[in-house]
């Protein structure tokens, strides 16, 4: 028997008047990687920056319902302590220019004012970086800038900077839509390794990568979680027929 | 029927093209002569404004030559200033500019950096920001002489009332008063430059730290401030030059005394003051030579400010 780890109750979410995510009741399980994917402007990133709280800061936005990650209902938690539980990675990489690699792992740290012993960084640094499988590709170069990096590597450095903060979750928003072919089959693979120890959110407008990476996917239209299921069964078998058209390219 | 419209046609788009040829060539011809005469013209300005710049620079240097020759380079580090025997040193001056815009530059960058936090992070749009801003370019283009007026009737009587209190002798009337004006009178051009760079700070650097649990001050402090510091920097750079070139609201407030300022609270003067108070006066041409030859010290000092400046914001650019 799978635990859940987050479910959400009636959530919805808005922009001023426009209702953006419709009434979504989803259950998600421990070290899974679910997918979320559907048309442009169905309300998935909404969604997604709904669980980490970081749909309310955008100018009056709004939402209700219940997010619970296990059993705790993040609405009623402060959002800073739900972003240090769930993490999020975002469309483009966004490492901070200033920083080196290093301290780019550990920004978390530094950002919350923890101080740590030099020991302890290092060990974070080192264990986060080889979790995303970027330890042997930097760490000759560790104290360069952040920027340095190939696009698929600046991604991955965000990745651990995310990881480094031991997270139970982690969002991913688009990550691979700004990265080559290649990087995207690297950070794809990273997915796989990373489920084990994490729960990972995935938002792709990609069909092809929902059924690679992901053990279920969920499937949004106009707002409303139309289906939501294991993933090989959502592709051989959907059974709204509105998913039944993204699929097959009727409309995208 | 149709062979003749056909032909029909083929004769009408040969026309077409010859028409067309004859228009393009009649256009060019036209183009470039307008083009020859634009790029002149442009030229012109530019080359105009440039000319302007030397030839103010020259007149500066050739004017103070007799200075130079009969003080020499003493001008720029004795202290006594004596018309009558002719005899002139800047560094009364020198001190007085420096400490006049240095000191208002420290009591004015804490309010130029927290209106830029304001207006570029807090509130970039909205009413209550396009009011702020108006109201700070509003500051920017009021006449220096109307600060001046402002200083001498509500702020110098002030300053006498705290001199009172803490014990110096209450001239009202000096550095501390210039200081203070000037701290006033420079705050948009460091809140404006700032604001601008503060809102270049891309918003998927600020969620990326509000992501990993920051709170927004703390974002202020390791993500905005870092990333837009040089910017900030450049708009002080800026304003310090505003601050040491500045005559008249000055001239009125800083008590207009010759010595060499003992502290912040004494009357002084500026090297701009000191222009624009004794230049009517002056008779005689070393006297005269004397002043200019100061007026060419001020144009070099706020020429390296600005370039600073410049500089400053080149690189980053460069860096964004």
């Amino acid at each position: 028997m799978e635990s859940t780890i987050i479910k959400t109750i009636n959530y919805n979410s808005y922009f001023g008047e426009n209702h953006v995510v419709k009434n979504v009741n989803i259950e998600i399980p421990r070290n899974h990687v679910i997918a979320v994917m559907g048309p442009s402007g169905c309300g998935k990133t909404t969604f997604l920056r709904g669980i980490n709280r970081m749909h309310e800061m955008t100018a009056g936005a709004h939402a209700s319902g219940q997010i619970l990650l296990n059993g705790e209902d993040v609405m009623e938690l402060h959002p800073i302590v739900v972003r240090l539980k769930i993490g999020m990675v975002f469309q483009r990489p966004n490492p901070f220019p200033n920083l080196s690699i290093y301290d780019n792992v550990i920004a978390g740290y530094k950002l919350n004012g923890i101080k740590l012993p030099k020991d302890e960084r290092d060990r974070i640094v080192e264990e986060s970086l080889t979790k995303v499988a970027l330890w042997k590709e930097v760490k000759d170069s560790l104290t360069k800038k952040g920027t340095f990096l190939s696009g698929g590597q600046q991604q991955r450095l965000c990745i651990a900077r995310a990881v480094a903060m031991q997270p139970e979750v982690l969002l991913f928003d688009e990550p691979t839509s700004a990265l080559d072919p290649i990087s995207t089959a690297t950070v794809e693979e990273l997915f796989i390794d990373l489920k084990k120890n994490y729960t990972l959110i995935i938002v792709t407008h990609n069909m092809q990568q929902a059924a690679r990476v992901s053990d279920r996917t969920a499937f949004f239209y106009m707002g409303e979680l139309v289906e939501y299921d294991e993933t090989k069964q959502m592709f051989t078998g959907p059974k709204d027929e509105r998913t039944q058209n993204y699929i097959t390219g009727r409309f995208s | 029927m149709e062979q003749t419209m056909s032909a029909n046609g083929f004769v009408n788009l040969q026309e077409t093209t010859i028409a067309r040829k004859t228009k393009q060539v009649n256009r060019s011809n036209n183009h470039i002569k307008g083009e020859k005469i634009f790029k002149g013209l442009l030229n012109f300005a530019g080359l105009l404004l440039i000319l302007v710049v030397c030839g103010i620079l020259i007149t500066l240097v050739w004017q103070s030559l007799p200075a130079l020759r009969s003080l020499g380079l003493r001008f720029f580090w004795t202290d006594t200033w004596n018309p009558v025997t002719n005899v002139f040193g800047a560094l009364p001056f020198l001190l007085g500019t420096l400490i006049t815009s240095f000191l208002a530059l420290i009591i004015s960058i804490p309010f130029s950096i927290a209106v830029a936090i304001l207006l570029g992070e807090y509130f970039p749009k909205g009413g209550f920001s396009n009011f702020m801003r108006s109201t700070i370019d509003l500051i920017a283009a009021v006449p220096s002489v109307i600060f001046g007026f402002w200083g001498f009737f509500v702020l110098v009587p002030l300053v006498r009332i705290f001199e009172i209190k803490i014990g110096v002798s209450p001239n009202g009337l000096g550095l501390f008063s210039s200081a203070l004006v000037l701290a006033i009178m420079i705050i948009p051009y460091a809140a404006s430059l700032g604001t601008t760079m503060i809102k270049m700070v891309p918003s998927a650097l600020k969620e990326g730290a509000y992501a990993l649990g920051a709170t927004r001050w703390e974002v202020l402090r390791s993500v905005i401030l870092p990333y837009s510091k040089s910017g900030l920097f450049a708009g002080i750079l800026l304003s310090l030059g505003r601050a040491i070139g500045e005559t008249m609201a000055v001239t009125m407030v800083i008590g207009n005394s010759n010595d060499l300022p003992k502290s912040i609270f004494s009357t002084g003067n500026t090297m701009a003051s000191v222009i624009a108070n004794e230049f009517g006066a002056a008779t005689d041409h070393v006297y005269i030579s004397a002043l200019v030859e100061m007026g060419l010290f001020l144009f070099l000092v706020t020429f390296v400010i600005n370039w600073i400046g410049k500089a400053v914001i080149k690189r980053f650019s460069k860096n964004g």
